[in-house]
């Protein structure tokens, strides 16, 4: 993934060998030096539209690393501070303090009622599977937890929040000082690291403003009103672009393997807003921060941060740091830039005070015991599993981060089968359809048992692995069993060194032509023997005594 | 809004009323006609009573328990005793003004009644018995103003609690009474749309903020209503009437539906014209809610069977009472007047057995300036969302920082835009803790 800059309209890339087509001189010496030094390491030459696709998977290793030291190079001498608010919505069946269902979709203002809508006289009930998923969620941040905690109201003005004041907590979370293990994917240098949870705490959100055209008039939906959020805050311990998507990804791990919430960007069930600030290395106070809002995606949030990165390294560089300022950006998508959405006028200032309507919220012991015991093995917990398996941390990596296919993998080992095998098998073919078709595994007809059954039946020798795959594809679209497939088809391998030399001599015998040839010196036409043979036997033959027989055939003519 | 300092009205019988009894406005008491000597008891009553206990009050001494055995003996008609009191509402209406609306469905309902009685179908305790319900308590079916220009013409699309209670016991709301806006006021000139005047004497205030609600009562244009106390709105206008005016516990109501005002400290309060009948009111709305948080979930007991009659009673009912009267209250720009009537109070009180002390409570005089920052820090919160947005009258302005500001300053009154700019202030950055947090902790 490459740094994009926009200098003067130009949209460039770091990574463009052509040092002429970048910046006009007046402005980024500094950058241009830079780029000048690199661009030697830089021989790829990637579009910046690529970037704006999904996850970027299919660029090679090597884009990724030369990226990872060139960003290294060009934050030589500054470090950048990075903090995440991160909004997650409860999937609970009703909302937080009423008894309104909520679906994503809903035509406007449908799924309302007079207390979500905070009508006169209308008074907020709390819904306890709220406070449910927050000790949960807690729990798994591996948080204090806050035996007694309240609700605060935090007013402010807006058509969208429609008692003028967001129930929510201000001086008592729910928890407290957490942390979450990451892994960072092996693409960008992997490693492991622990980010710092400042607090988790539940709050209502508020509706949705729906801006006309013209501009002229604005409508509200209050479907969204009274939803349940938990706000989690992290400690500013990220420290670059990378490193703050996949903080954000574990979250939505965590959320999606606990059921508290679908994790879902798209729909704004998993909202990440980032704080971002430079400072010279050795420096002890922390730089201005700046918001950045309206990121879409893990990489978008990634491409964000390292932008406003680079743009208040600039800034430092020229000697204008008052030029950085305490503001909201707004994120790009189509110019990949962050600007300004609004100066801040001064820190808003919410009055918070206790929440009078709604009495304290106490937990148990019996009731954090219980949710303790009830949580599911966690992200982190698998993938130290899943290494200590012996599996490659991009295997890991691939495993755990969908329960559903993590819980695949490991029913497939509770049958026996071997680790790297039913890996392989469930990374490679199997992901692939479920991409391709766009099913999630559970959806597919294969069973655990029958994955199993297959990679046996290939140790074994029973079958070869081409036939496999094409059994593979069967299964996974009609389900079936292995065993009942191999029968229906007569698939098992031939592996009679008799059937096979007959095979190769009646292959032989028919293609005279191609034998002289071969005779002759062009040696690479036992690959064309080999498919003859294949195709004679159906499939059937094993290739490695295939080959074998073959080659003592072709080379001693008898 | 000072402290109330009320009269223990359960034994005092209307001789002792500061008032003479001699209002020309003032109808006939007409369910007060001496009965049969046998008290007959009405059937709600009986069942909560134990044995040791002498009998309940007769229905002599209220209306709500006349009313209902006029009706189940088929003395009386509900449609007659509606039609009566909606007469008697319109003609004191010019002169008293209480009523914000009056209900078009009452006459309806009371042949409802009636119907049912005559089927022999079980009708509710409070069956044909018209209330009052002040404006700032929500009903699905008429307006609901509280008392403010900003909510004119708005209509709830639910009942509050207490409301629907009232009804689920067969009482029949004769109409919405006026109030100081938002419950903001003791006097009820703050209205946002019309003065009520005290039905004694029409150059004296009623009350408030339930002006409107004791002065129906007061006036018999019904026979019981709904109020609400924040600071002393149905225990003050109860006293300026000559009503009773019971304040319940904070939580012992239901909030639901109550326009808040200050949550912590807002209760739905009654009124009658005699203990008995509020304490029957009482019975019937009070008791947990799942809509309110707040609401207590203690049981609620038959209060009426709890009361005595004073035929009941020896010469000395209050032997082993203690009753500390708190020297604060009396002192330093307290009117003599008010403080002769509390030290006779408290004197009648010893005659009758109780043991009276004089308390010093040296925080005392915190506590007015503690409620004025509590109930203006709630309120200004409370009140936020009157910014005719979704409801309410909304003012056409190009801005959105317009809209609100001019809904705003158009449709609330200058009392409760005052106590909005107070909360607001004693809320912000850098006062909550001298203000709103100290106010707190000196309640403790």
């Amino acid at each position: 993934m490459a740094l994009i800059v926009f200098r003067g309209g130009f949209r460039t890339n770091h990574l463009l060998l052509r040092r002429t087509f970048l910046f006009s001189a007046r402005r980024d010496s500094s950058l241009l030096c830079t780029i000048q030094q690199h661009h030697q390491r830089s021989r790829y030459n990637v579009r910046a539209e690529s970037l704006q696709a999904t996850e970027s998977k299919t660029s090679s290793k090597s884009i990724q690393m030369a990226t990872k030291e060139l960003v290294e190079k060009k934050t030589r001498g500054y470090e950048a501070i990075i903090g995440i608010e991160t909004h997650v919505q409860l999937s609970t069946i009703t909302k937080a303090f009423c008894s309104c269902p909520y679906t994503y979709g809903s035509q406007p203002n449908t799924t309302i009622c007079p207390i979500c809508m905070g009508l006169p006289g209308t008074l907020p009930v709390l819904n306890s599977k709220v406070v449910e998923f927050a000790v949960r969620l807690g729990l798994a941040l591996n948080c204090e937890l806050s035996v007694a905690s309240k609700f605060d109201r935090k007013q402010y003005f807006y058509p969208d929040l429609p008692k003028g004041y967001q129930i929510s907590q201000f001086d008592i979370p729910i928890a407290r000082k957490g942390y979450v293990d990451v892994d960072l994917p092996v693409e960008f240098g992997g490693g492991h690291r622990r980010f710092g949870i400042t607090r988790v705490h539940m709050e209502e959100d508020a509706g949705k403003l729906l801006h006309s055209e013209s501009e002229s008039y604005s409508q509200v939906d209050l479907n969204r009103a009274g939803v349940p959020l938990l706000e989690i805050v992290s400690e500013p311990d990220m420290r670059s672009g990378i490193e703050a998507a996949e903080y954000a990804a574990e979250l939505q791990r965590l959320v999606r393997y606990l059921g508290v919430s679908n994790g879902n960007m798209q729909e704004g069930s998993l909202r990440c807003d980032v704080n971002v600030s430079v400072r010279p290395i050795g420096q002890l106070e922390f730089g201005t921060k700046v918001e950045i809002k309206n990121m879409n995606s893990f990489s978008a949030m990634n491409r964000a941060i390292d932008y406003e990165i680079s743009r208040q390294i600039q800034l430092h560089n020229k000697g204008q740091v008052d030029q950085i300022v305490q503001e909201t950006r707004l994120w790009d998508e189509g110019t990949q830039k962050t600007f300004t959405m609004r100066k801040k006028e001064g820190l808003a200032d919410y009055r918070y005070f206790p929440e009078p309507d709604l009495p304290e919220v106490v937990l148990t012991k019996d009731f954090i015991d219980q949710i303790r015991q009830s949580l599911p093995e966690l992200p982190e917990e698998k993938r130290r599993r899943y290494e200590n398996l012996g599996l490659s941390m991009q295997d890991v990596l691939f495993l755990a981060n969908d329960s559903s296919v993590a819980d695949f993998f490991d029913a497939t080992l509770e049958n026996g089968a071997d680790v790297k095998l039913a890996a392989n098998w469930i990374m490679g073919d199997i992901a692939a359809y479920m991409k391709n078709e766009k099913l999630s595994i559970n959806e597919l007809k294969l069973t655990p048992q029958e994955l199993s059954e297959l990679i046996a039946s290939i140790k074994n020798g029973t079958i070869s692995g081409k036939i496999g795959k094409e059994i593979l594809t069967e299964l996974i679209s009609k389900g079936g069993t292995v065993k009942q497939l191999i029968e229906e088809k007569d698939l098992v391998q031939i592996v009679d060194p008799a059937a096979i030399e007959a095979l190769v001599d009646k292959v032989i015998a028919a293609n005279p032509k191609q034998l002289q040839q071969y005779r002759a010196g062009k040696t690479k036409l036992q690959g064309f023997f080999a498919g003859q043979v294949m195709k004679e036997s159906k499939g059937k033959a094993n290739p490695v005594l295939l080959n074998k027989i073959l080659a003592e055939k072709l080379n001693c003519p008898s | 809004m000072p402290f109330p300092i009320q009269n223990p009205r359960l034994l005092l019988t209307p001789r002792h009323l500061p008032f003479p009894p001699n209002p020309i406005s003032l109808p006939p008491k007409p369910f007060l006609r001496p009965l049969s000597s046998a008290p007959s008891p009405s059937p709600q009553t009986l069942d909560a009573i134990p044995s040791s206990s002498p009998p309940p009050p007769p229905s002599s001494s209220s209306s709500i328990l006349s009313i209902r055995e006029s009706l189940l003996s088929r003395r009386t008609k509900a449609a007659e005793l509606a039609a009566e009191y909606l007469d008697r509402l319109r003609r004191a209406e010019p002169r008293v003004r209480s009523f914000l609306h009056v209900s078009d469905a009452a006459m309806r309902e009371a042949e409802d009644v009636d119907r049912r009685v005559e089927r022999g179908e079980e009708v509710g305790p409070l069956a044909g018995v018209l209330v009052g319900v002040k404006d700032n308590i929500c009903t699905a079916d008429m307006p609901s103003t509280g008392g403010s220009r900003i909510l004119e013409g708005y209509r709830p699309a639910f009942d509050a609690t207490a409301v629907r209670r009232l009804r689920e016991a067969g009482a029949i709301v004769i109409g919405k009474t006026n109030l100081d806006e938002f419950g903001m006021g003791s006097t009820t000139e703050r209205s946002g749309f019309q003065v009520t005047t005290n039905p004694w004497d029409s150059s004296r205030v009623p009350g408030g903020s339930s002006g409107g609600s004791a002065a129906a009562v007061s006036s018999r244009q019904c026979v019981a209503s709904l109020g609400s106390d924040t600071g002393g709105s149905v225990r003050q206008p109860a006293s300026f009437c000559g009503v009773v005016g019971l304040k319940p516990t904070y939580g012992r109501v239901s909030r639901f539906g109550l326009m808040a005002y200050a949550s912590s400290l807002d209760v739905i309060g009654c009124f009658g014209s005699s203990v008995v009948d509020a304490a029957i009111i009482l019975s019937a709305i009070a008791g947990h809610d799942r809509l309110d948080a707040t609401s207590s979930k203690h049981e609620v007991p038959d209060y009426a069977s709890l009361l005595v009659s004073l035929d009941f009673l020896d010469s000395k009912p209050l032997k082993g009472l203690k009753i500390g009267v708190i020297q604060e209250t009396l002192g330093d720009g307290v009117d003599g007047g008010v403080i002769s009537s509390v030290r006779s109070a408290a004197s009648h009180l010893e005659q009758l057995g109780a043991l009276v002390t004089e308390v010093s409570l040296p925080s005392f005089s915190l506590g007015l300036p503690a409620y004025y920052i509590l109930a203006s820090s709630e309120a200004s919160s409370n009140l936020s969302r009157y910014d005719g947005v979704r409801y309410g009258k909304q003012a056409a302005a190009e801005e959105l920082s317009f809209l609100y500001g001019d809904s705003r300053a158009n449709g609330l009154g200058h009392e409760v835009k005052m106590r909005i700019l107070m909360g607001t202030y004693a809320l912000s950055a850098g006062y909550y803790d001298a203000y709103y947090k100290r106010a707190q902790q000196s309640c403790r």
